[in-house]
């Protein structure tokens, strides 16, 4: 299979409307403010340990705009910009973040569930809601992603071979930043490309510049429209990086070189949008000011929201763990609630 | 509520019967797995049920467990009802990560947004001489798992009333099947549709010298014991525990208080296994009671041994049990 890479913004070509492509800038600038001021929070102590996706703002709302209202978003832990593009409000993902559970119940207007933090068990998972829609048919198509590391578990594997065979409705998107936290993909694979992956599967697959949100957002509408005609999955691999750490508790000087980091600095997927939309005139310092001005009271009013929730209550450990508890979680309940865990065995 | 007509099922016909009238009562419910489809199963539990339900409803996946656990998952959430098949509880082993990491913690991540009504089926347990890796008592793992509820019936008639709520359940049953009943149990089973609650134990047999607790393939084992004891004037109590989680502690723990003397039977590895957590409840909420140590009678701490002549000493029988209602009546 003859494996091309699919990109726009190098070549100076702009395949899409002014609309189109300003809302994907928009949703992206969205993203990368909500990355920088999680890291602050984070800093500040306000956030838990955080997994940033700077540089890869492209892959991920390139996705989620090419989603129908009814489709799904079955994600890893890396991926707040498709969750926010996907509507997820700011406070849940900001509570979410700060482990709070009040962020963990995603509301029910929101097609996408929590993130995944094993790899790549989302994957089976999003070929049986996948196939759920159709059971039921409401034809949703469900759109998952993963690192390159991810491609290397058996998970990955099952799950696009059950896609395949099912035929499901599934857009697997692979963000190959380059690195599963430190390891390199050289170290992970022998294949040139992930998606080369896909013909052994017996389905599409697709390269694209993962920095160019043209190329991901028309390649996963593509995916998305075959699938939801019935044509079964996609294996959409997009190029990119992590400008970040894995998460704030990582320290990727041990692992990449600043040179690296610098060179894909020029290659930043929002940098390159702006640069096309102000070449066209459509975008300017005006314009970005207005939006960054739209941004900050937008976020200084969900972290309001955000720390407006009331505290967790002891005995929320227990609760959810089935429809209605057991006598065990009954009991847990009760002496968490009544503080009674520090006086009683229980 | 119990259907009056009866007539004798063995537990793979009792299966599929529930199996027949789940799916023909709610079209959400899929049953699934390796070679369920065509074959209907390698012990033929789905037999029939393709044909009459169609391939959409009742098919066969490819051969990978994590795949076939994570299938379920999604269909749930998706809004479905699975019941997967896992063709050995042994075989459940790569689908851990599934099991562990997401199964029973969907709705507690998702705090009640994602719950998953799903079943999966196993067979489990020695005694048929079947081969390497195809013996295991996974339940003590399972039961670790959390957020899922494990069954285990010990008859057709309990089988086809547990498997059926176990179906109607909104969280996730694994409904392990012993495999020397399948076809060595018969009995009277209603015909039509009718539940048993989940999380109940059940006093099989009644007796005040001492109190056998099992579940599975050891009920017929400890009733089997009880009745050689009877001989000797000596009435033993036997409990069926059907559900380990929710374990129903009070029925455990009212049956020991009444004899004070109590021997658990499981044919697991000893070490770790849920007689442990039995004993262990018995020694929380009845040692005022006890008059005796608690005994476990459960497989040696070494793998299920594959090996034909020697297999038979590995899985509890009546007279390991009746050595060890012995030492606790004499104690």
């Amino acid at each position: 299979m003859k494996l091309k890479v699919v990109e726009y913004l190098s070549k100076g070509e702009f395949p899409l409307g002014e609309a189109e492509a300003l809302s994907l800038y928009r949703a992206m600038r969205r993203a990368r403010f909500f990355d920088e001021k999680a890291l602050t929070l984070q800093r500040q102590g306000r956030l838990g340990v955080y997994a940033p996706f700077m540089g890869q703002e492209a892959a991920q709302v390139g996705l989620a705009l090419a989603l129908g209202p009814g489709d799904w978003v079955v994600p890893s832990y890396r991926e707040s910009a498709l969750l926010l593009a996907r509507g997820l409000p700011i406070h849940t993902l900001i509570l979410y973040w700060r482990a709070h559970p009040a962020g963990w119940r995603f509301p029910e207007g929101v097609r996408a569930v929590n993130p995944y933090i094993p790899i790549a068990t989302q994957i089976p998972q999003a070929v049986g809601l996948a196939l759920a829609g159709r059971y039921r048919g409401e034809n949703w198509v469900v759109a998952t992603s993963i690192g390159d590391g991810g491609t290397s578990e058996g998970d990955f594997h099952e799950g696009l071979n059950f896609a395949a065979v099912f035929g499901a409705p599934v857009v697997f998107l692979v963000q190959n930043n380059g690195y599963a936290i430190s390891v390199p993909r050289s170290k992970q694979m022998r294949v040139d490309y992930i998606a080369r992956r896909a013909e052994g599967y017996g389905m599409p697959g697709v390269v694209v510049d993962g920095n160019d949100v043209f190329a991901v957002y028309l390649e996963a509408k593509k995916a998305v429209e075959r699938a939801r005609k019935g044509e079964g999955p996609t294996l959409l691999e997009a190029l990119t990086y992590r400008l970040a750490p894995h998460t704030t508790s990582d320290d990727p000087t041990r692992y990449r070189t600043r040179e690296e980091e610098e060179a894909w600095r020029q290659k930043d997927p929002l940098l390159r949008l702006r640069q096309a939309l102000e070449a066209r005139g459509l975008w300017g310092e005006g314009e970005e000011a207005a939006l960054l001005a739209e941004l900050e009271e937008e976020f200084a009013r969900e972290l309001a929201l955000a720390d407006g929730a009331p505290e967790p209550r002891p005995e929320e450990i227990v609760e959810h763990v089935y429809r209605e508890m057991g006598p065990d979680q009954r009991r847990a309940w009760e002496a968490l609630r009544r503080g009674l865990h520090l006086e009683e065995v229980w | 509520m119990v259907a009056e007509k009866t007539r004798v099922l063995n537990m793979v016909q009792a299966i599929n019967e529930a199996l027949d009238l789940a799916l023909a009562r709610d079209e959400r419910v899929l049953v699934f797995g390796e070679d369920v489809g065509r074959l209907g199963g390698v012990f033929r539990v789905t037999e029939g049920l393709q044909a009459k339900h169609g391939e959409a409803r009742v098919f066969d996946t490819p051969l990978a467990e994590s795949g076939i656990l994570g299938l379920a998952i999604g269909l749930a959430m998706g809004g479905m009802r699975p019941v997967a098949e896992i063709q050995f509880a042994g075989f459940l082993y790569p689908a851990l990560d599934q099991i562990l990491s997401h199964l029973g913690r969907w709705r507690h991540r998702s705090r009640g947004r994602v719950g998953l009504p799903v079943v999966v089926r196993a067979p489990y347990g020695g005694g048929v001489h079947t081969p390497e890796q195809h013996a295991d008592s996974p339940e003590a793992l399972l039961a670790h798992a959390p957020g899922v509820k494990v069954v285990i019936p010990s008859s057709p008639e309990r089988a086809k009333g547990l498997l059926l709520s176990a179906i109607e359940d909104p969280d996730p049953v694994f409904f392990l099947e012993a495999i020397k009943l399948y076809r060595g149990s018969r009995a009277e089973v209603p015909e039509g549709y009718y539940t048993l609650p989940l999380g109940k134990a059940r006093v099989v047999r009644e007796g005040k010298a001492a109190t056998l607790i099992g579940y599975g393939g050891m009920v017929e084992v400890m009733l089997e014991a009880a009745s050689v004891a009877a001989k000797e004037g000596v009435e033993v109590m036997v409990v069926d525990l059907e559900t380990l989680v929710p374990l129903d502690e009070d029925t455990l723990l009212e049956a020991v208080r009444e004899t004070g003397r109590a021997v658990v039977v499981y044919e697991a590895m000893r070490t770790g296994g849920f007689g442990a957590e039995v004993a262990a409840r018995i020694a929380e909420g009845a040692i005022d009671h006890l008059q005796a140590p608690v005994l476990r009678v459960a497989g040696y701490d070494a793998p299920y041994p594959p090996f034909s002549a020697i297999e038979h000493l590995y899985r509890p029988n009546a007279r390991r049990v009746l050595a060890a209602l012995r030492r606790v009546l004499t104690h």
